[in-house]
């Protein structure tokens, strides 16, 4: 099956699978997804590049009723991760479950399945799992 | 309104009050359109005020759902367009936006009278919004109560606020509503069935929630003239963005920065009323905060200087903010009671507070009432402090 990502930009695929955000080249700060512009200095000229993938949980909650416009599983999971870049991500979390994850514990960055879409193509997104990234 | 940061500071008096206020009743009518629902607020405020057809010269509706020239529609049916009509939104702060759009019409001379009303007819649900980039919502990135939930776990962490005082929170406001005809739910709810109720997102219950519904509150700005007796002054109508940086807010970005230090919308608009009139919050005795959930609450408290940073487990054990408490919260039930039709509910809070500084809130006054602070915070970030005294 077809994989393809819910929106351009965000990730890469395949086997060396990476999220992708951008680099301030003023004020060095990190940003996603990524843009040319910088919003927190409004710099242009950003760098998209892709980020270590490491992270830890820092909020995270569950969400059991499945909200309009999405097409996926439910419940599924939903929180802010730290990079080691120094940027805080709102993401998907592959646990479900808030009682398994806990602040301050290491995830890693993965493709996961959102739905197939109307053309058979399996749609994904990025999200974060418990764990250390290789 | 001040569009920009003054420096300074001191005591000024704007020199606008409200002349009345109308409000129709926050909650379901499926009879009923939302320009009704305007009419009926407009029609109630300008008699309440005494103001007759033409008599205001201009006009500000706050509204987010209503679609093209909503607050237009309102004054056709009423017959009463030919000033500026100019429709506001700014989210939930929209009805806020529009009240410092008039005061600032007054204050430069060119109004004597305006009219600001806010009008809303939500779909039921989760509040869906075109603020999200659909793939958002296909990758379930668009959980507005996800996002209440993230901030409140938040909160429990950095301010030690347990489960138990989110609920009592509800509580509190529910026992306020009871009193309240304009509001939505107007049974009481106990500890227990506010955590029992059904998880939506964790740490957040259903009752924990507000619930997105239908209304109207319309307000008339007068220029003041002379010093009668029982009039409400509005000492500061201020509106903030956020600022760069935070993941977490109503501004509900994808990303963000390891930066705590950075003040939050309603703490600019709060620095700016406070400001404005020359107060503090330990001069209020009354105040409206923007409830969407029991956590937005106490965060709200905090950032308005209700209570200290990191002390809202405090403000809810030492049940500060109750009514007979030194400062009553949402006395009129907040939006948990009354639900929250995005463009009415910050004017809903000001036609609360007018009548609570005039002593006319009945069951739900709070005695001795002479400043009021009503706050709304919302989708963009917007975020809106008002400051009223009552003469």
């Amino acid at each position: 099956m077809q994989t393809v990502p819910v929106t351009a930009g965000l990730f890469t695929l395949g086997a060396a699978a990476s999220l992708l955000a951008a680099s301030c080249v003023a004020c060095a700060r990190w940003h996603f997804p990524a843009s040319p512009d910088c919003p927190y200095c409004s710099a242009d000229g950003c760098e998209t590049r892709a980020v270590s993938g490491g992270a830890t949980l820092w909020l995270y909650t569950g969400v059991r009723n499945r909200p309009p416009g999405y097409a996926g599983e439910v419940p599924f999971g939903f929180g802010v991760v730290e990079l080691a870049e120094g940027l805080r991500i709102v993401t998907r979390l592959t646990e479900a479950d808030p009682a398994a994850l806990r602040a301050g514990m290491a995830m890693r960055f993965v493709v996961a399945p959102l739905h197939v879409d109307s053309e058979g193509r399996q749609v994904c997104t990025y999200a974060f799992a418990p764990g250390e990234a290789p | 309104m001040h569009l920009c940061l003054r420096a300074g500071g001191g005591a000024v008096n704007i020199g606008v009050e409200i002349a009345g206020v109308g409000m129709h009743a926050f909650g379901r009518f499926d009879g009923l359109t939302v320009t009704q629902l305007g009419v009926a607020a407009v029609k109630q405020a300008l008699a309440d005020a005494g103001v007759p057809r033409g008599g205001f010269q201009a006009a500000f509706c706050g509204t987010v759902y209503s679609g093209v020239a909503a607050g237009h529609k309102v004054l056709t049916a009423l017959g009463m367009s030919g000033a500026p009509i100019v429709n506001v939104e700014a989210g939930c702060a929209s009805g806020g936006a529009a009240l410092g759009l008039g005061v600032e019409a007054i204050r430069s001379g060119r109004c004597d009278t305006v009219l600001v009303f806010g009008i809303e007819k939500m779909p039921k649900g989760i509040i869906r919004s075109s603020f999200f980039e659909p793939w958002r919502e296909e990758a379930g990135l668009a959980v507005t109560p996800a996002y209440f939930a993230l901030r409140a776990q938040r909160l429990m962490r950095d301010s030690d606020v347990t489960r138990e005082q989110l609920a009592a929170v509800s509580v509190k406001n529910h026992a306020n509503g009871v009193a309240n005809p304009y509001a939505m739910f107007r049974k009481p709810l106990t500890l227990a069935q506010v955590l029992d109720s059904p998880v939506v997102c964790e740490p957040l219950t259903l009752y924990m929630l507000c619930s997105p519904n239908e209304g109207a509150a319309a307000v008339v700005l007068r220029r003041t003239k002379g010093a009668a007796a029982g009039r409400v002054v509005v000492r500061a109508a201020a509106l903030r963005s956020h600022l760069p940086g935070s993941v977490l807010g109503e501004h509900t970005p994808m990303s963000g920065l390891l930066d705590d230090d950075l003040p939050s919308p309603t703490e600019l608009a709060a620095r700016a009323a406070y400001e404005d009139a020359g107060i503090g919050p330990e001069d209020l005795q009354v105040v409206e905060v923007q409830d969407t959930d029991a956590g937005r609450e106490l965060l709200s408290c905090e950032e308005l200087g209700l209570c200290a940073k990191g002390g809202a487990g405090r403000l809810v054990a030492e049940r500060r903010s109750e009514m007979g408490g030194p400062l009553p919260v949402n006395p009129s039930g907040g939006l948990l009671s009354k639900g929250e039709p995005l463009g009415a509910s910050a004017l809903g809070q000001i036609v609360e507070l007018y009548w609570q500084l005039r002593g006319e809130a009945g069951a739900r006054q709070v005695p001795g009432a002479r400043l009021a602070l009503g706050h709304t915070v919302g989708r963009g970030a917007n975020a809106s402090v008002v400051l009223l005294e009552g003469r």
